[in-house]
């Protein structure tokens, strides 16, 4: 007889485990890949996920086997003109080889590429392993919608569901030894006393008290099992509380000059670099808003539509993208409860006039407030006015502050890392 | 229930959809039929999975639990990526020589494939782990599962102890020298589980006992005449690295041996499949062909059914020749099918060839001298006993010799009157693992000096080791702790010298990678 099982319901992902130590072996190999794969990806597909190919013989398990050289006998089939006692040059090695056995080697070694796919979620794990929003301090309760359920010991009263059997049981039998104690010690007296008559020699022994005696007992025993087995409120319940989960809010600024000096393949670079931030942020934390701000002449709070994609030329005022943000944290984000954090990218254009102005915003009314602060400055060329102001605000704010330079699209994924890399607190 | 079974002449369904109950159906049409034959099998347990439960199986070497290990996760994204892309379709099925003898039905596969793979792996596969030798003396079907998740259950155990790291460092190791972790012919004792944990205990402790003798190295009294005429350690060459490594290997702790064990134990438990690939399938093949033909004569299935049925039969049995780009080494189960079936052919109608080449089965009860071909034999025996003319004509057999001392290859025997017998003794020789798999055994350890360990290989037809061969040493080096050195010989002649770590380097380098686990 044959036992017919459906399994198809069973867990099907029993290979995860060993997917994982996979992936955790060859680390180095996918994060090299996933490295380059983001420089060379477009903006629109940051976020897929990524084939990643590992060569061959890295992956090897080495066992003893044959190699080639020596005596090879070989059985094959298919034969259709050969007889006994032909012979076949050797295919595929055209020089003759070196006499004696340890001259074969392979040429051939086979370079085979083994190529697999990761999913977004591994690739984004791998893309940003190791980052971290710098100096995420302030925790608050944040909205009602994140609540974790925790148990709180027993109550009397709850949902079938949820009933404490072992509990119940126990309160039930707690209480059957409380009501019937007395009627017990009475009903072993009652025994005693009975025993005792019963032993009696029949001629000394008193039936009337005998029979009293049993009825006596009996009506005991049958008030003792009178008791119920269990009550209502003997029910105990397992007791679950919501608790309120406090997590940290942060809100990112990302300021980007779309004036005429930027060009098509800066703007570009720019805006990888915030998607890349994008990514990270929504990624990492789950209460992050963004505030995405633009500016040439002027500035302006755009939706991420609008930042990424449309186009807007004109001079550059680079305050003014600065002002706008003081602004709207001072509206909508107090530093009480906020972390948060700008980045900015620029070419470096600024008008001339402005750079200190946005030295000072930035001492006084930004940098006291915010986590972390970030530029980036996209250009081949030589630093202007703009870089030099920055470079005193790093020197007031070493800790909160940092600048990079990007020349070309091969530098934004490591001076992105350079940025956000985890800090081992000291 | 026999007769009213075999008279109704009603086919057991009509259409390609599947379900339990049909199922059930043709498992009883098939196990009724099977007993007709004389097929004595475990009982079986039928699984119906889906595609995805199938690639897990195919990753953990069909075992329903395995221990966690990076290389499983590597043939599983394989297959993964193979089946997304349609590389390759699965497997029919996955049949586990345990009792009861468990098969996997997929899911997507059709009543045709699914009653294919039952008469196939539940009664082809099943009788032949039941009946042939090999299985009977070196497994033991009813502990197998057991075993398994004791094995799980304490690498876990490990992993939590000792780290993942250094775990899977081991186990790669082992892994490495999983073939050289069998005993070819001594039987083993089948242990359950229980008794496997009680015995573990003791390993420990006497290991270490054992251990401390043989490694002794306080100076006795008198020991100045005793070391002059030193024995040899091993006294006899071991062919069992894996084993002498368990109980010998000085630095090893008590867990990395046990580790050790199992990975040996499933070594020997895969031996016998090994070495009857040709045999197992072509059984198989042979039954699933034989019922599922009988069931469509006795009326039990339709014309589209036996249609479907003939078409992947077809396909499974295909040998393409060597001169074809699909040519790799012969179908197992087209040589095993094909053997089986001639035999069938001697049984019944014998000619005259028959008569003079297999003058004892020529015309016998084929049913008994099939039995008896399954139950006594391994692929090697079995071919130079079994193969017929006749299949090495159909198949157009011939052998070539390709010796590096010649400028070309030659061609040998082929399917004639003169080739027959070495042909078939040449085929025969190629599956014998012995020869497939280079001689390496362990021929000395200098017990008194630097603890090295010294491996012979014995040359088969001058045939030297392969390019991993070094990588391998590495693997032997960590587990053994000490220097490792192996020799290729010919004859008496040493052609090639392996070391680990290699002379003159710096040693230091070498041992503090040892424990560092990493893709070698």
């Amino acid at each position: 007889m044959s036992y017919i099982v459906d399994r198809r319901l069973n867990g099907k992902k029993k290979s995860t485990v060993n997917r994982q130590r996979f992936l955790r072996r060859y680390k180095s190999h996918i994060k090299k890949a996933v490295g380059e794969a983001m420089n060379s990806r477009s903006i629109t597909d940051m976020g897929n996920g990524e084939k990643i190919s590992i060569p061959t013989r890295d992956l090897n398990e080495p066992i003893f086997s044959n190699g080639r050289g020596g005596h090879m006998e070989q059985v094959l089939p298919g034969n259709k003109e050969f007889v006994t006692g032909d012979r076949i040059p050797r295919p595929g090695q055209g020089q003759g080889q070196g006499s004696g056995g340890s001259g074969a080697s392979d040429s051939g070694e086979g370079m085979d590429e083994f190529v697999f796919q990761i999913s977004q979620e591994e690739f984004l794990d791998f893309m940003f392993e190791g980052l971290e929003l710098p100096n995420m301090v302030k925790r608050k309760l944040a909205g009602n919608d994140s609540f974790q359920v925790v148990r709180a010991g027993f109550c009397n009263e709850g949902s079938p569901g949820r009933l404490n059997v072992v509990r119940s049981m126990r309160a039930a039998n707690a209480r059957r030894i409380a009501l019937s104690g007395g009627k017990r010690r009475n009903l072993k007296l009652l025994e005693k006393e009975l025993e005792q008559e019963e032993t009696k020699d029949p001629a000394l022994r008193d039936q009337r008290k005998v029979d009293q005696l049993r009825l006596q007992v009996e009506d005991l025993r049958s008030r003792i099992k009178r008791i119920p087995f269990l009550d209502d409120f003997d029910l105990k319940y397992n007791l679950l509380v919501k608790q309120p989960r406090p997590s940290s809010k942060a809100v990112m600024f990302c300021l980007m000059d779309v004036s005429g000096s930027m060009n098509q393949a800066t703007k570009d670079m720019a805006k990888r670099f915030f998607l890349l931030l994008y990514l990270f942020l929504q990624r990492s934390y789950e209460y992050t808003e963004v505030v995405f701000i633009r500016h040439h002449t002027s500035a302006k709070e755009v939706d991420e539509q609008e930042f990424f994609y449309s186009r807007e030329t004109g001079g550059t005022i680079v305050s003014s993208a600065l002002k706008m943000m003081r602004d709207i944290m001072r509206e909508r984000y107090p530093a009480s409860e906020w972390n948060i954090y700008g980045a900015q990218a620029s070419d470096g254009d600024n008008w001339n006039d402005d750079s200190s102005t946005c030295h000072k915003i930035l001492i006084d009314d930004i940098m006291p407030h915010v986590q972390y602060y970030s530029y980036v400055e996209i250009t081949p060329r030589d630093h202007q006015a703009l870089w030099d102001e920055y470079r005193s605000v790093e020197q007031v704010f070493p800790e909160h502050f940092a600048m990079e330079q990007i020349v070309d699209v091969g530098d934004i994924y490591p001076v992105f890392r350079q940025l956000f890399t985890q800090k081992v607190a000291a | 229930m026999l007769d009213t079974a075999i008279n109704t002449k009603q086919p057991i369904s009509t259409t390609s959809e599947w379900t339990f109950e049909l199922i059930q159906e043709y498992d009883r049409e098939i196990a009724l039929l099977a007993k007709e034959f004389g097929l004595d099998t475990y009982p079986n347990q039928i699984e119906v999975i889906s595609s995805e439960q199938m690639m897990d199986a195919y990753s953990s070497v069909g075992m329903p639990v395995g221990y966690n290990h990076w290389s499983f996760g590597k043939q599983f994204i394989s297959v993964e990526n193979n089946y997304q892309r349609g590389l390759m379709g699965l497997a029919y099925e996955i049949v586990i020589n345990s009792n009861p003898c468990i098969a996997y039905l997929m899911e997507e596969n059709t009543m045709t494939m699914q009653a294919l793979v039952i008469a196939h792996a539940s009664y082809g596969h099943n009788s032949f782990f039941k009946g042939n030798y090999l299985f009977r003396t070196w497994t033991d079907a009813s502990s197998i599962i057991d075993y398994l998740l004791f094995a799980k259950n304490y690498i876990a155990r490990c992993e939590e102890r000792h780290g993942v790291d250094e775990v899977e460092a081991l186990l790669d190791s082992c892994h490495a020298l999983m073939n050289y972790g069998v005993d070819r012919y001594k039987r083993p004792y089948p242990i359950s589980a229980h008794e496997e944990e009680r015995r573990q205990k003791e390993r420990e402790e006497y290991r270490q006992r054992q251990l401390n003798d043989l490694w002794r190295t306080i100076p006795k009294m008198g020991d100045a005449e005793e070391q002059a005429q030193q024995h040899r350690f091993p006294e006899e060459p071991q062919e069992n690295i894996l084993y002498f490594i368990e109980k010998n290997a000085p630095l090893l702790e008590n867990w990395q041996r046990e580790l050790v064990r199992i990975v040996r134990k499933l070594a020997q438990y895969f031996y016998p499949q090994r070495q009857t690939q040709v045999m197992n399938e072509g059984w198989a093949t042979f039954w699933h062909y034989t019922l599922l033909n009988e069931l469509h004569a006795r009326g039990k299935v339709t014309d589209g059914f036996i249609l479907e049925f003939l078409q992947s039969h077809t396909s499974v049995i295909y040998q393409p020749p060597y001169d074809s780009p699909y040519y790799n080494g012969i179908n197992p189960y087209a040589l095993g099918f094909s053997i089986f079936t001639d035999l069938r052919r001697i049984c019944e109608n014998p000619t005259e060839e028959d008569r003079a080449w297999f003058p004892d089965i020529a015309g016998s009860n084929w049913k008994e001298t099939l039995q008896f071909a399954m139950r006594d034999f391994k692929d090697e025996s079995f071919i130079l006993q079994f193969l017929s003319p006749k299949v090495m004509r159909d198949m157009k057999l011939f052998c070539i010799s390709d010796d590096d001392r010649e400028k070309e290859i030659e061609v040998g025997a082929i399917h004639n009157e003169e080739g027959y017998r070495e042909l078939r003794a040449k085929l025969a020789g190629q599956y014998n693992l012995g020869n497939r798999e280079p001689n390496i055994q362990v021929y000395s350890v200098d017990t008194r000096g630097d603890r090295s360990i010294t491996l012979h290989h014995t040359q088969h037809q001058r045939r030297p080791l392969g390019k991993d061969t070094s990588e391998v040493l590495r693997h032997l080096h960590r587990l053994w702790g000490f220097d490792v050195h192996l020799h290729s010989l010919n004859g008496d002649e040493i052609t090639a010298s392996f070391h680990c770590p290699e002379l003159g380097r710096d040693r230091s380098e070498d041992e503090e990678s040892m424990l560092v686990p990493k893709p070698i």
